[in-house]
């Protein structure tokens, strides 16, 4: 009885939530979340993203590998703003474009992104750390005075619950095994309900039961969310069995399914055969 | 009820206010005494003391942005030297025609260079209250307008620093010209009375100290509240992670300014207190040197605790007083000795030592 109810309050509330903020603004209606065309930028004449075509469907979990200097963590500077392209155009949905906002506007619309080394904030509490990343607005004056409804606590909890750190939440950040940092991370990003996740090497310094236990969390996010996952490790990549994006040069060299791309003759002369 | 929120699980810092009060009821009875007493406290011992509250203040501003937010700033001495400069000129003002050359309106180094007129920026300077406003906002102003370039351009480490510095360094080059018309070399001096109290008298004396008392009591509590926001634990995962922060969604640029503006009015505020008490402000309080010893009196009491840098202020200007009076050759070597010591053997500064036993 109680738990029915418990339940009840749940799925009454969790609309607030699975919607992110910005799906008011954002157009899905052709059910793509990003776009990415003809993007090109060159840092001191050497071109790190060449004509690059990209897509993202919603609800949609895709793997991005290449050789080191591929441009995968170029693409996502310029998806988050920190890099500007040269050319070539970027759209969240269709409606925003992605060129013409900073870091904390993409990040407000629904993108989150984890960075390839794990960065939390190494002196505040796993709860704290959270928190901190909760979505809502972030101005000054409204940070000054916030406060922690309990439905934003609940939603903290059930984000703990998620990744698997519910016994840690006191536990200061930097005390966590790298793993743990790891999905803290990806934690921080969910608070903020984005629409698309980046996130660059989970599996990075895992060991395999905690690789396993993120492709689960991976494919668990799917469907709610979009999430790109650019990762080294061939395992972690077959594991989460989705289509496979490969990028040599900065531009597409295959796209498909682990088993097509590893077929793939180009692939294997430039990456997978070295 | 609000106090007690602000101090929840402040140990250190309901000692320190509480030493505070104390100190504030005790001074003014001591100084009562007859002179005779043995515990009579002179008055130009609690003038002293009061300089020492507003060094604090000034720790605590510094502490604020460098200890919570990551900003190491060498320039804050600016800050509280503007502020000094803003209740230097309201001070000017009324001394009236007493001054040596008898002119009702215009100080006695502007008659001295022949100036027909007041300058306009001197207007408004005859009342209290506009010069008490533009003790916060000279300052916060100029912060405002620095950080806005600098966090704005994303300038931060070493760089920001050493233009924080750059910053106090043209300040003390152009308040040291006669033509910026603020004293030249010699500053403003000569004060008589604030708002008609006469400067000299032991119950201003007294006053004065418990005002520069009750505005680090108020400050601490201000700072205090800030930190324990989530603004504040927002400021430091910017000191530790400022990426992360800025793809969370949260714009850094502008939390930052908000927080340094804020110190900045600090220390304002503890320059506006120091100046009738110490009777002079001139460029020298622009120094390069004079930003970089707060720096070290809050990395002695220890950062990123407030109360930790309202005991390094205290007691490393307790003994800059003994030793240049016992040993005025070898102040600067003690002092780049201890910070050294403090440093290799006390990284979290003085309260380390029982915040380390605490177990926090």
């Amino acid at each position: 009885m109680v738990r029915g109810i418990q339940k009840l309050l749940r799925s009454g509330r969790v609309f607030d939530f699975v919607a992110p903020n910005a799906a008011k603004d954002l157009d899905l209606s052709r059910g793509t979340v990003l776009y990415m065309e003809d993007v090109s930028v060159s840092f001191d004449g050497f071109k790190a993203i060449n004509n690059l075509n990209f897509y993202v469907n919603a609800g949609e979990l895709r793997c991005l590998i290449g050789p080191n200097g591929a441009g995968k963590t170029t693409m996502m500077d310029i998806i988050t703003g920190k890099t500007r392209p040269d050319t070539g155009t970027c759209w969240f949905g269709t409606r925003l474009n992605l060129l013409e906002m900073d870091e904390p506007e993409i990040a407000q619309a629904g993108i989150g992104r984890k960075f390839q080394k794990p960065t939390v904030f190494e002196h505040h509490s796993v709860f704290e750390n959270l928190e901190l990343a909760i979505a809502g607005p972030k101005g000054v004056w409204q940070t000054l005075r916030a406060s922690l409804t309990p439905l934003q606590a609940e939603r903290i909890d059930e984000v703990l619950e998620l990744i698997g750190l519910s016994d840690e939440f006191q536990r200061m950040a930097g005390a966590l095994s790298h793993g743990q940092k790891q999905w803290l991370e990806i934690g921080m990003l969910l608070m903020q309900n984005p629409l698309l996740l980046l996130v660059d090497e989970p599996a990075a310094g895992m060991t395999h039961q905690e690789m396993d236990r993120t492709v689960e969390l991976l494919t668990s996010l799917a469907g709610d969310h979009s999430i790109v996952v650019v990762e080294h490790d061939m395992d972690f990549v077959r594991a989460l069995n989705s289509r496979v994006t490969v990028l040599h040069q900065g531009s597409v060299l295959a796209e498909g399914s682990m088993d097509q791309v590893q077929n793939n003759p180009k692939v294997v002369e430039v990456y997978l055969g070295e | 009820m609000l106090l007690g929120k602000i101090l929840k699980g402040d140990h250190g810092g309901k000692v320190f206010l509480l030493i505070l009060l104390a100190v504030m009821i005790a001074v003014p009875i001591l100084n009562a005494l007859s002179p005779d007493h043995p515990l009579y406290l002179s008055t130009y011992t609690v003038t002293l003391l009061g300089k020492y509250l507003t060094y604090a203040l000034l720790a605590i501003a510094v502490d604020l942005v460098w200890g919570y937010l990551g900003i190491l700033s060498l320039g804050h001495a600016a800050f509280f030297a503007l502020g000094g400069y803003a209740m230097g000129m309201y001070l000017m003002r009324q001394i009236g025609d007493r001054g040596v050359y008898g002119n009702p309106v215009l100080p006695d180094f502007m008659v001295f260079l022949n100036w027909p007129k007041l300058p306009w920026f001197w207007y408004g300077f005859d009342h209290f209250w506009f010069a008490a406003l533009m003790v916060l906002l000279v300052p916060g102003l100029l912060a405002f307008v620095f950080g806005w370039l600098a966090f704005r351009s994303r300038v931060t480490g070493v760089y920001l620093s050493i233009i924080t510095q750059a910053l106090t360094y043209a300040l003390m080059l152009a308040f040291f010209r006669n033509e910026m018309g603020f004293g030249g070399n010699n500053g403003l001096t000569d004060f008589k009375d604030i708002l008609g109290f006469s400067l000299q008298s032991d119950g201003t004396r007294i006053a004065l100290f418990i005002a520069s008392g009750l505005a680090l009591g108020f400050g601490y509590l201000a700072c205090r509240a800030l930190v324990k926001s989530r603004l504040g634990r927002v400021a430091v995962a910017i000191r530790d992670t400022e990426d992360r922060v800025r793809f969370i969604g949260y714009r850094v640029e502008h939390l930052k300014l908000a927080v340094f503006t804020f110190s900045a009015m600090l220390a304002g505020l503890a320059g506006a207190l120091y100046v009738p008490q110490v009777g002079i402000i001139n460029p020298g309080e622009f120094a390069p040197l004079n930003s970089i010893e707060v720096v070290i009196w809050v990395a002695m009491g220890g950062r990123a605790t407030l109360y930790g840098a309202v005991l390094g202020a205290i007691s490393v200007n307790y003994a800059k007083t003994w030793f240049t009076g016992a040993f005025p050759e070898t102040w600067l070597f003690a002092l780049g000795s201890l910070f050294v010591l403090v440093t290799l053997l006390l990284p979290r500064g003085i309260v380390g030592l029982w915040r380390r036993r605490e177990g926090e």
